[in-house]
């Protein structure tokens, strides 16, 4: 654990999440520390994306608490509340762009929601987050309906980077992407990564852009979450981390990635 | 104070920038940015030693402002500047002209206008009569194989566009039905003719108002209800998945409920014809003190035999023009949730206009025959 020293940004204890009998989160405990990109990882079903909304305040668990920049989520007032929303941004699984909007619309969006700035200077913003997503000018004007799914990621990081957060949580990022497009998204995120001292929270299934992009992981197993770097993952000998990191499409994943 | 100063020194131009240029304080150096009018003519130093956190969106507009002020190419350095700088500079180099959205087409003539839209009636009128078309060979094919009926689908659109519009259907059928009995004895007892409200109340609900009332509310119901429901099942790319499968979305989604509304509909519409009779009945009683067995008599001596018959037999043509559009509009959606709200409402606006048309294409034919 080399980056304990700090504060954690995101802090997690103690969360218990149930729908109905069924227990997702049984006491999970998680820390991300500022400028590392964090994967989370888990079975179909472990609750990840269910953690993220919990973190993002989306669901309100049935215990535990969750902190952000040092704020309990669940004892905020509505102003610091709003003020904490603008420092993270977030790309959900399907991209979530609004259907109805443009994607230089889309990526407007929250500005108009937060500042009051003039047309053209809205137009220089949507057509920044475009150029750092590496999307060309002509996407601006297409409705997300006319994208692929890999301009639809972008698009959607886009609008997640405009209010330039701090912390950016992607659910899934790379899924549903060509591998060539999955690889080039990773490249982008360590890329802006560097560039924007972002503290990146991703949950991902893919294991090339886990071994690619993470710095450490948190592995979701039995309702608690084990957070450790890659050496220590393949170490670990619980038998659920041991098959997920010793299996045949790990291994393959992890000679690409090193090898 | 300003965001930024402009001062001229011996080697050149000094920019200095004071005070938050966080994103927070975007519209304020917008403003300032903007103000700041010069065309270079020496080498520029932007100084960022004061600036307090700066951000990316701020940086990139200063950087876009000194370009369009630099025709001369004048260099231009930084002095403590964020570190994405370097590439936001990148960002300036490879950008060509600004990218205008290019999001509202152009502006057309009145003449292409109209012509566009006549254009898509026809369209649209062909699309429709395809979907008749589709939907009634799917009907031929189910007397060859009547499995495609699926009877369990359907007893679950009677129960669903029926049973459970029962409540609603009753009590607006009873309420209208007490309306017209209150308003028509108002007009009638002053010619002491008050015997004739049992008349006005059966006939109107009998042969219009208990149809038309029910398929107006299902038409808002269940009309909305299909096109929302296969609308989202268009987004969800299950349509395409079922025709993938080699399964007929028309038989398996339109079929069941355009039959379930043709069985439902009618007995909705005897519902409201008896709760609207109830209705008449109780104000009779309370208002015109017409006792109940009176009431019935006169109600019998009302009634001519076609009375019941001429309200019931419109009942399964609303419900197939109902079905139809709802069912169509939901299978047009596609693309977006926008399309989805815009054809829900398409569906109820239409089915009802429909049911009202061919209502009162039903009275002008039921006139001539003398029905």
């Amino acid at each position: 654990m080399s980056a304990a020293a700090s504060n954690p940004i995101v802090r997690v204890r103690g969360l218990e999440n149930r729908f109905g009998a069924q227990v997702v989160h049984a006491g999970l405990d998680m820390d991300v520390y500022a400028n590392e990109i964090f994967g989370v990882v888990g079975g179909s079903g472990s609750g990840k994306s269910v953690l993220l909304r919990t973190i993002l305040g989306l669901r309100r668990p049935d215990g535990g608490t969750v902190e952000l920049c040092g704020e309990d989520m669940q004892r905020l007032t509505r102003e610091r509340r709003a003020a904490l929303v603008r420092s993270y941004g977030v790309t959900f699984q399907q991209g979530a762009l609004i259907s109805s909007l443009t994607v230089a619309e889309n990526i407007q969006l929250p500005l108009r929601e937060h500042f009051e700035l003039p047309e053209d200077a809205l137009a220089d913003m949507a057509s920044l987050n475009l150029m750092l997503v590496g999307l060309p000018p002509a996407a601006a004007g297409k409705y997300p309906a006319q994208l692929s799914g890999g301009m639809v990621k972008r698009a959607a990081l886009a609008r997640a980077l405009v209010l330039e957060p701090k912390i950016l949580f992607l659910d899934e990022p790379t899924s549903g992407l060509d591998p060539i497009s999955a690889a080039a998204f990773d490249e982008l995120l360590l890329h802006l990564h560097g560039q924007l001292r972002l503290t990146v929270v991703m949950i991902t299934h893919d294991l090339d852009s886990l071994f690619r992009t993470c710095s450490r992981i948190g592995v979701i197993v039995d309702g608690r979450m084990i957070a450790d770097t890659l050496a220590g993952m393949l170490a670990s000998t619980h038998p659920w981390i041991h098959d997920y990191f010793h299996g045949p499409r790990a291994r393959a994943a992890m000679r690409a990635a090193h090898g | 104070m300003e965001a930024l100063a402009l001062e001229r020194g011996n080697d050149g131009w000094r920019i200095r920038l004071n005070g938050d240029w966080s994103l927070a304080a975007m519209p304020k150096i917008d403003r300032d940015l903007r103000a700041l009018n010069l065309s270079l003519d020496a080498p520029l130093i932007c100084d960022w030693t004061h600036a307090a956190a700066p951000g990316i969106a701020p940086a990139w507009a200063l950087l876009r402002r000194i370009a369009r002020m630099n025709a001369g190419k004048f260099p231009v350095s930084h002095l403590g500047g964020p570190g994405v700088l370097d590439l936001l500079e990148r960002l300036t180099a490879g950008e060509g002209a600004p990218a205008a959205a290019e999001s509202k087409p152009p502006q057309e003539g009145a003449v292409r206008a109209l012509g566009r839209w006549t254009l898509q009636q026809a369209v649209e009128a062909r699309g429709a009569v395809g979907f008749f078309g589709r939907m009634v060979s799917v009907i031929g094919e189910t007397f060859s194989r009547p499995r495609a009926l699926r009877p369990s689908s359907i007893v679950r659109h009677v129960y669903e566009t029926g049973i459970t519009a029962i409540p609603i259907v009753s009590l607006i059928a009873f309420l209208i039905s007490v309306i017209v009995a209150y308003l028509g004895s108002q007009q009638l007892s002053k010619f002491g003719a008050d015997i004739f409200v049992v008349d006005l109340v059966t006939i109107s609900v009998l042969r219009e108002m208990g149809v038309l009332l029910t398929a107006i509310i299902v038409a808002g119901r269940s009309g909305s209800a299909f096109a929302a429901e296969l609308g989202v099942m268009r987004l969800n790319e299950e349509v395409d998945a079922l025709r993938a499968m080699g399964m007929n979305p028309v038989e398996i989604l339109v079929l069941p409920r355009v039959l379930g509304l043709l069985i439902a509909l009618p007995l909705l519409t005897i519902v409201a014809d008896a709760m609207g009779l109830a209705g008449g009945g109780l104000l009779s009683l309370v208002d015109l003190h017409i006792p109940l067995p009176q009431f019935i008599s006169r109600l019998r001596e009302a009634l001519a035999p076609t009375t019941f018959w001429a309200g019931i037999v419109k009942a399964p043509v609303f419900a197939v023009l109902i079905g139809m559009v709802g069912t169509y509009r939901g299978m047009q959606v596609r693309d977006s949730a926008r399309e989805l709200g815009r054809l829900t409402t398409v569906a109820v606006v239409q089915s009802i206009f429909m049911v009202i048309l061919a209502d009162a294409l039903f009275a002008v034919v039921f006139m001539k025959l003398d029905f």
